[in-house]
């Protein structure tokens, strides 16, 4: 915690939750596909549900797939600049079912065709928690430096992104693995103290058995 | 130490008096030099941050002004203006002062609800408290604004006490955690702008958040519009009469710390209907509902 966290974040309103932590859900699914959303079907839960028109959250989340910050003026009108930008999106509400009453899903299509599934969930103050991602539960925050390594559930691909991270000297602060079964698809999340850049994250990529390496850069306050 | 980043909370409010009286320097150079070093940046670098939160705050007023502003919603905007032009009719019972807190209260808090650009300080929904004091202190005493950035800092240490020792989320403790905590953290600078001492500081911080304990978060169809427009307005006047209290040298009977503690009792024994969820108090009265009928 630090003064920014009491005196900020700089935010377009009306709802650090229900405004801000929705955008911040949505420009993960940005980041993480890497590359211009063009489709998004939305799920918004319990209270994101019941109060979604009054708190501009559908505007929030069209305006984190297209890559605005939280403070962005243009996020008020971002429902007419994704027509514009030719983001095909629906929105479904849904009373229950959520992890968290101010979560949502977001299946999004990107410009080269890749899909990705993501569940977030809005826990405060603009702060979220990433659920699930292409339907393995995982959970990060994006608070620190994270890098989120998709590979196959094999031997030796935790050793060798480590051994990468270290070569850089980047610190692991902490890492986590998920996987769907045995062999199969398997998520890598790393909070590193250091931040990973484009290089480390190429090399990461082209380890046997990864399909992909994703740098997600630390939400910073200051 | 500065006090404010500690976990179990032994140091909190009068823990920052300490520090501060004992190294003869204010609450808010105390806890710049914390950061400094806490967030290995320079003094100049974390001024100009705060400098340009400050702007924001002074943008976010003026963009609150405007007569024609409306929510998502449509269930607030122009209130801010309405009281401009009732104050510069003369109809108001306000001195200039007075009515500028209350005007500038309710523009940041109107501006957010609209999706406006928008500090949130601590939150977004009780946004419009510390930019009222803080503005208004410094148009009215030509106070310079390299110590009205200067007191963000002293805004922000007290935010953290609090944070620490309980919470400012509506949704874990009631209104009184968002419109109290700021409440309590303008007064507490206030203070410090017109040449009152840490230890007053305090005290305005504990009367400031004893006149909002209990105050639950029962917001009209779950927007932070109803009521929380209007009691930012009264969380700015509320802590303009702590902190004149504290400069008179009243002191609150329970000490800041205790206060905060209580704060957070209350908070946890709270019904989780008042706690953001729309499912009590004013949310629920026959006109609440009907409102949050019409919106859906």
């Amino acid at each position: 915690m630090n003064v920014f966290d009491m005196v900020g974040p700089v935010m377009v309103g009306p709802s650090s939750s229900h405004t801000a932590g929705a955008l911040r859900i949505a420009g993960m699914v940005r980041v993480i596909l890497g590359e211009r959303v063009v489709k998004a079907d939305i799920t918004l839960y319990e209270s994101f549900a019941a109060t979604c028109r009054g708190h501009g959250t559908d505007k929030a989340v069209l305006a984190g797939l297209m890559g605005f910050e939280t403070d962005d003026g243009r996020i008020r009108t971002a429902d007419v600049l994704a027509e514009e930008a030719g983001l095909a999106c629906r929105f479904t509400f849904k009373d229950n079912g959520g992890v968290h009453p101010n979560s949502l899903d977001i299946e999004a299509v990107g410009e080269s065709g890749k899909v990705l599934q993501l569940t977030g969930a809005s826990v405060g103050g603009g702060s979220i928690v990433i659920h699930r991602l292409n339907g393995i539960a995982v959970e990060f925050t994006g608070e620190l430096h994270t890098l989120i390594v998709v590979h196959t559930d094999m031997p030796g691909v935790v050793a060798a992104v480590a051994g990468i991270l270290s070569r850089c000297e980047i610190n692991i602060a902490t890492m986590k693995l998920y996987r769907s079964v045995k062999g199969g698809e398997a998520i890598m999340v790393l909070e590193t103290d250091q931040p990973v850049n484009e290089g480390v994250s190429e090399d990461i990529g082209l380890i046997r058995g990864v399909r992909q390496a994703v740098v997600i850069q630390a939400m910073v306050s200051v | 130490m500065d006090g404010t980043n500690r976990r179990n909370g032994a140091y909190g409010m009068a823990g920052m008096v300490a520090e501060a009286e004992m190294q003869g320097i204010s609450i808010s150079e105390l806890i710049l030099s914390g950061q400094i070093r806490d967030l290995a940046l320079t003094r100049e670098i974390l001024m100009e941050k705060m400098r340009h939160r400050l702007q924001v705050m002074r943008e976010g007023i003026e963009a609150g002004l405007d007569p024609y502003l409306r929510s998502v919603s449509g269930l607030s905007g122009g209130n801010a203006w309405r009281l401009k032009q009732a104050q510069q009719e003369g109809k108001l019972a306000a001195d200039t002062f007075s009515a500028g807190l209350m005007i500038r209260a309710m523009a940041m808090s109107e501006n957010n609800a609209a999706m406006g650009r928008i500090v949130a300080c601590p939150t977004a929904g009780s946004c419009g408290i510390v930019p009222a004091v803080l503005l208004s202190l410094m148009e009215a005493r030509n106070i310079p604004e390299e110590r009205v950035v200067m007191a963000l800092f002293h805004v922000a240490g007290v935010g953290m006490v609090i944070a620490d020792q309980a919470t400012v989320s509506g949704a874990q403790g009631g209104c009184q955690a968002e419109c109290g905590s700021a409440c309590a953290m303008a007064a507490s600078a206030a203070v410090e702008l017109l040449g009152g001492t840490p230890r007053m500081s305090a005290h305005a911080c504990a009367i400031a958040l004893k006149t909002l304990l209990g105050l639950v978060c029962d917001p009209v169809a779950g927007l932070v519009e109803v009521p929380c427009a209007k009691r930012n307005v009264s969380g700015a006047v509320n802590a303009m009469a702590a902190a004149n209290m504290a400069l008179a040298g009243i002191e609150s009977a329970i000490p800041a710390d205790e206060v905060i503690w209580a704060m957070k009792q209350i908070g946890d024994g709270m019904s989780g209907t008042l706690k953001e969820t729309a499912k009590g108090g004013l949310a629920v009265t026959p006109t609440g509902l009907r409102i949050a009928a019409e919106i859906r």
